[in-house]
């Protein structure tokens, strides 16, 4: 998994010659099976004599969302231990948020490209 | 140092989830309906599996089987005797079967056509993690519990329970000797997954499995256009 997220931003800097990744974001929804802790461990690994070497790998995990049909809103849940909305206790099972496993953005330092 | 900020939006998976799109099309396409089955190690998705495709044979369907483990073919040969085609995958360390493994197998093996089958079932490795994130295109993802595992289970991994689309409880002829409590484990499925359908079976006595011989082919006439 961390493979592709290396190779997917090493991708991304061809329009950035030079250019060195100083830190890459990703979204990962409650959902996604992943564990922040181990996906750090193995980034530093795997960044290793590339592009993104040096740089800070941050997780931002997103909650599940679900759409609750009997209160017709989406509505946060606070861990994945039990789908049922919030507001009125019914079983939810339409998850609108949660199971993201994505880059969002990456920061890099361009100042090579010039020099 | 000049910094700026790239936005990607990328999936992670998306290779994966492009590869499993393609798949998804072709077993429309050959009319074939395609079940991921997913559990921890020693569940007995083997043995089930074993009746599933004995089972279906009787009734006259065409039916393959890839089974995916680390290392050995023992699956694929025990899988054999129900007289259908089985085909191992070995991933040698890696803990999930992916999009391209499923489609590099299905091209390579001679003799079976997606387009004269009516059943495939994917055995993924024993794994309640990760495979949860690998989408191969089935239609189906069933989750395998047996009795022997606490009644906890779909609390412990719930990203996977909460993916499933039909769940089943094996060994349900040990249930006495091990306590189960099969009211609270029917309750946690439903807290993690509400609504899945659960079939409660045993591959030793052949408890259940005509009422999930049933489901499979309602399943496949439903989807059949």
């Amino acid at each position: 998994m961390i493979t592709s997220v290396v190779e997917t931003v090493t991708e991304s800097l061809a329009p950035y010659p030079g250019a060195k990744v100083l830190e890459v974001r990703l979204k990962v929804g409650a959902l996604a099976s992943v564990i922040p802790e181990s996906l750090e461990f193995c980034y530093g690994i795997v960044a290793e004599g590339t592009p993104l070497e040096g740089s800070r790998l941050v997780v931002n995990v997103l909650p599940v969302v679900v759409h609750c049909a009997h209160c017709d809103q989406d509505a946060e849940l606070e861990g994945i231990q039990s789908f049922r909305c919030p507001q009125c206790g019914e079983p939810c099972n339409d998850v609108r948020q949660g199971r993201e496993l994505e880059i969002d953005s990456i920061e890099i330092d361009e100042a090579k490209e010039r020099a | 140092m000049t910094t700026r900020i790239v936005e990607l939006r990328r999936g992670i998976l998306k290779k994966n989830d492009e590869l499993a799109a393609g798949l998804r099309a072709n077993y429309a396409k050959a009319g074939v309906l395609v079940l991921n089955l997913v559990s921890s190690p020693g569940t007995g998705k083997t043995a089930f599996l074993e009746q599933t495709l004995k089972g279906l044979k009787a009734k006259g369907a065409r039916v393959a089987a890839l089974v995916g483990d680390l290392e050995t073919d023992n699956d694929a040969r025990r899988l054999a005797s129900s007289g259908v085609p089985v085909r191992q995958i070995n991933t040698h360390g890696t803990c999930h079967l992916d999009a391209e493994m499923i489609g590099k197998h299905l091209d390579e093996w001679a003799g079976v056509a997606l387009d004269q089958l009516d059943f495939l079932f994917i055995e993924n490795v024993g794994n309640l993690v990760c495979p949860s994130s690998y989408d191969l295109g089935e239609a189906i993802r069933v989750v395998l519990l047996s009795v022997t595992e606490g009644e906890d289970k779909p609390l412990k991994y719930p990203t996977m329970f909460n993916s499933a689309d039909a769940a089943v409880i094996t060994k349900t002829d040990l249930a006495g000797p091990c306590d189960f409590n099969r009211g609270l484990a029917l309750k946690n499925i439903n807290e993690i997954r509400p609504g899945i359908r659960i079939f409660e079976t045993s591959a030793k006595t052949g408890v259940g499995i005509d009422e999930w011989l049933g489901y499979l082919e309602t399943e496949r006439a439903n989807r059949d256009h």
